[in-house]
């Protein structure tokens, strides 16, 4: 079988300390998981990058569209009511 | 029709307000291709490149040298991966871009083409080739596609390193005995031409810059490009006490830049149609290098088969 039948993209993601979130690093090619996270090792963390990887089969995310941003995303542009500036409230009272 | 156009006419509006674009938004099919062109010949030159340098890993004159030579040749590798990965997410697959570089068929860097033939080539390599590559780099970080202009802002932060040990090599040799200094200013001489000729040709030959830099795929012609690296590297090699190959070369008071002689582009040419010194060495290295390399993917395939047949009997029991 040839390689181009079976090495699955995964994405990568690397925590870079603890109490960071995982962030995404990039992708790269392997026949499973494990050897994605040895690649991932290599690839994305030569000069210690990270403390943690994540590898996800790039299949198995479902992404938004970019058709979607205006019903998505524009919604909660009018809702400024969401935002502490919204409200008025005298200096008198101090820092709230 | 008027709806092509006016998807075309968005996405170059918002290309203009310095927006990135991302893998699934609309883009005119021109802007694909030549990022996939781009960004895939831009992998090959970081793959080819390995060559040349893995040339001296065994022969390095300290361990630390070997240390610093194979930390570079492995970030080179990585650098194709990064590119590779971009090219993907614009649809491409890795598969057909590696054979075309196997084939002979796809272009990379006319650089690697050239030998190397002593220590101090280590040198200059890392000096020049790398500090040419890095000047067309630190542009590309602010390219408009986004997965693109990402990895160059990693590939950026690893080449540093690699100018740096390159001048240290230039910078001990210089300073060494006469022959250690000969053979430093013999690589300077060898390595300067094709360096500069990196950036391509002349802005006035280039055709397809215009339609690149209005997408801002690419934001500095080539000549700019040429001229900010050779007023670098000017005042680098005069440090060191070596000498710029060129008698033409001359600070020009009134632009506040180096002028310097005319570039030999019958030889840019010449070794971009094949007829490079290392051409065929070159592709035949990477070939054999990949036929060498099937029985570890075979390998890697035959272990994640049987891996997950044990896992699934393991749930079956
Ligand atoms: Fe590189
Ligand atoms: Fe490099």
């Amino acid at each position: 079988m040839s390689d181009k039948s079976n090495w699955k993209i995964w994405e990568v993601f690397v925590r870079s300390k603890n109490g960071l979130s995982h962030k995404h690093a990039g992708s790269l090619h392997a026949p499973d998981a494990e050897m994605a996270l040895k690649n991932a090792r290599d690839v994305y963390t030569r000069r210690s990058e990270g403390v943690s990887i994540w590898v996800v089969e790039s299949e198995a995310i479902t992404a938004s569209s970019p058709d979607e941003k205006e019903p998505l995303f524009t919604p909660s542009d009018d809702k400024v009511y969401r935002h502490p500036t919204f409200y008025e409230i005298p200096d008198e009272v101090g820092h709230m | 029709m008027g709806e092509t156009h006016s998807l075309e006419e968005r996405f170059q509006a918002y290309v203009d307000a310095e927006n990135k674009i991302e893998p699934k938004d609309w883009m005119p099919e021109k802007y694909r291709k030549t990022l996939i062109r781009q960004i895939s010949q831009h992998a090959h030159s970081e793959v080819v490149g390995m060559l040349p340098e893995a040339n001296w890993i065994t022969r390095a004159p300290s361990l630390r040298s070997k240390l610093i030579l194979l930390a570079k040749v492995q970030d080179e590798a990585g650098h194709g991966l990064y590119l590779y990965s971009a090219a993907e997410t614009l649809g491409a697959d890795r598969q057909d871009l590696v054979e075309d570089l196997l084939s002979g068929k796809a272009k990379y860097s006319s650089i690697f083409n050239y030998p190397t033939i002593s220590w101090a080539d280590m040198g200059a390599v890392g000096w020049l080739v790398d500090g040419a590559a890095i000047a067309n780099q630190v542009m590309l970080c602010r390219t408009s596609y986004g997965p693109y202009s990402r990895a160059m802002v990693r590939i950026c932060k690893e080449e540093s390193f690699h100018q740096r040990q390159g001048y240290e090599t230039m910078m001990k040799l210089a300073s060494g005995t006469p022959e250690q200094k000969a053979m430093a200013q013999d690589a300077l001489n060898r390595w300067w031409w094709p360096s500069i000729m990196m950036f391509g040709p002349r802005d006035e030959d280039s055709p397809n810059s215009a339609q690149s830099m209005k997408w801002k795929i690419k934001r500095k012609s080539n000549d700019e490009l040429r001229q900010e690296f050779i007023d670098k590297t000017v005042p680098q090699a005069e440090f060191i006490g070596l000498t710029i190959p060129d008698p033409d070369l001359k600070w020009n008071e009134e632009t506040g830049h180096y002028d310097f002689g005319e570039i030999n582009w019958d030889e840019f040419y010449q070794v971009i149609k094949g007829n490079g010194p290392c051409n065929k060495q070159r592709l035949d290295a990477r070939n054999k290098a990949h036929d060498e390399g099937a029985w570890v993917r075979e390998a890697a395939n035959a272990y994640a088969e049987k891996e997950a047949k044990r896992r699934k009997e393991g749930t079956a029991a």
